[in-house]
This record gives C-alpha cells, sequence and structure tokens, in this order.
C-alpha cells in the first residue's frame, strides 16, 4: 500500500511545482487540478474516503471551475491563438501522463484494499455528521454566517454598475 | 493497511506548504497569489487528514469541512475582487496596484 501513497505524493508535489511555476494561468490551473486529484488520493489512502470526495466536488470541482471562469474572462481575445498552442502536443502530453498515472496508482490501490480491518477502523461520514451537529454545532453555524457574509460580499464586489465600487477602488471622480 | 510513518506524511504536507508559501512570495500575478494560498490551505487541511487518522477520532476530518467552507468564501471574494481590480487598473500585477489612493 505504501508505494500506493508515494506515487499519489509524488504527483501532488510534481504538478504543484509546475502549477507555481508555470506562464500561462490556464495551464497553471489543470496543473493544480491534478494536484488537488492527487491529494484527494491521498486522502483516500489515508482512511478518508468522505473527504476524498468532498476534495474532488468541492475543490477541483467548484473552486478551481470559479478560477477558471474568472481566468478566462480576464483573458478575453486571446482565445485563437491559445487554442492554437493547447493543439501543440507538448503542451497537454505531460499533465496527460500524470493523470493517467495517478488514475493507474487509484485503480490498483483499490484493488489491493484489504478488507477492514476490526482492531483500527475507518472513520465514517455517519460519525463525522454526529460530531459535526453536536459537538462541533456552534462551529457550524459560524461557518453558515461566514458563508452569508461571503455571499453578500462577493455579490456587492462582483456588480457590474460603476458606481458600486469597492471603496479602495473607487476612481478620483473630481 | 497503509504504514507510511506519520512523520513522511506530516513532511508531505509541509512540502507542500512550502510550495505554496514560495508561490505566493515569488509570483507577483494575482491569480497566481491565490492559487498558492489555495495550496497552503490545502496542505493545513492535510494535516488535519492525517491527525484525524492517527488518533482515529472523526475532529480532525470535521476540521477539513470548516476548512472548505473558509476556502470557498476566500476564493469566492478574492476573485470578485481580482475582477474589480483588473477592471480598475487594467491589470493584475501587484506591484502596480500597491498605492492606496490615486496619485494627483
Amino acid at each position: 500500500m505504501d508505494v500506493f501513497f508515494y506515487i499519489a505524493a509524488s504527483i501532488a508535489i510534481l504538478s504543484t511545482i509546475m502549477a507555481i511555476s508555470g506562464r500561462n494561468a490556464i495551464h497553471s490551473l489543470m496543473f493544480l487540478i491534478l494536484s488537488l486529484l492527487a491529494i484527494s488520493v491521498v486522502f483516500y489512502l489515508l482512511d478518508a474516503p468522505f473527504v476524498a470526495a468532498l476534495e474532488v466536488i468541492i475543490y477541483a470541482g467548484a473552486i478551481m471551475v470559479l478560477f477558471i471562469f474568472v481566468t478566462m474572462m480576464l483573458n478575453i481575445g486571446l482565445e485563437k491563438k491559445q487554442e492554437k498552442r493547447w493543439l501543440n502536443p507538448r503542451m497537454w502530453i505531460l499533465p496527460s501522463i500524470l493523470a493517467a498515472i495517478l488514475l493507474a496508482d487509484l485503480i490498483l490501490a483499490l484493488r489491493n484494499m484489504p478488507p477492514v480491518v476490526a482492531g483500527k477502523q475507518v472513520i465514517l461520514p455517519k460519525q463525522i455528521g454526529i460530531s459535526l451537529f453536536t459537538t462541533y454545532l456552534l462551529a457550524v453555524e459560524i461557518a453558515a454566517i461566514l458563508l452569508m457574509a461571503g455571499v453578500i460580499g462577493a455579490y456587492h464586489l462582483g456588480s457590474q454598475k460603476k458606481k458600486v465600487l469597492h471603496r479602495f477602488l473607487l476612481k478620483k471622480q473630481n | 493497511m497503509l504504514t507510511v510513518p506519520v512523520e513522511t506524511q506530516i513532511v508531505f504536507a509541509g512540502i507542500l506548504f512550502l510550495l505554496g508559501l514560495i508561490g505566493l512570495l515569488v509570483r507577483r500575478n494575482l491569480v497566481f497569489m491565490l492559487m498558492s494560498i489555495e495550496i497552503m490551505f490545502n496542505s493545513a487541511g492535510l494535516v488535519f487528514i492525517i491527525a484525524a487518522r492517527q488518533w482515529n477520532q472523526p475532529d480532525g476530518q470535521v476540521m477539513f469541512i470548516f476548512i472548505l467552507a473558509v476556502t470557498a468564501v476566500e476564493v469566492a471574494i478574492g476573485l470578485a475582487l481580482i475582477l474589480q481590480v483588473y477592471h480598475h487598473f487594467k491589470t493584475l500585477d501587484v506591484d502596480a496596484i500597491n498605492k492606496l489612493r490615486d496619485e494627483k
């Protein structure tokens, strides 16, 4: 089992290095998604399958899609050149190889997973939910308030009307 | 059963955190800086998961869910701010936007 951990960890570190050192934001984001998927495999190997699923759904699925939308909104007009560069195999061959290795790693790990040992059992989502809504109920409500504030703030900052710029960014009017 | 020593797992999380920190300090593009912050949040969550496995308690995974909520809010606000900065300054370089007010 250990070798699966080391492979996934190496892919995570390698793709994170590629993500922070790339010149093109979209390519870096693709490497970052690959890094998150690798970390998700690590979570699975660390007996946390629920968190591994959350990592894929929320991080790689929702947050990274936000990033990609914003990056594409900011780079409008470069599409044709970018598309030509994407068709260059050198751009996508490394991420594809890394993702294929990660997939093989996950499949082999799934096949070699031993049945649940009686002594040390996997923490189930049920336990997490019970803990979340009994011990950490106050923290859940604080998180709800934070999310509410985030929604209002993002709405306020994201509105396109000229008059509603954030005060840091207010243009000197006269 | 995974028998990787817990020190190795922590070192892995530490390497990821350092990579995020290096990215935050080196890159001058706002999108890349936000990405680096994401990497650091993620490695912090990884440490929580490692600890949850080490003590066989669900608390670490609960903390990861909270980190997830905080990250989602941070990204939403951060990206909205990046859009505003880009509309106003037409650049994403943080060195170009280090003035708190417009020059006369």
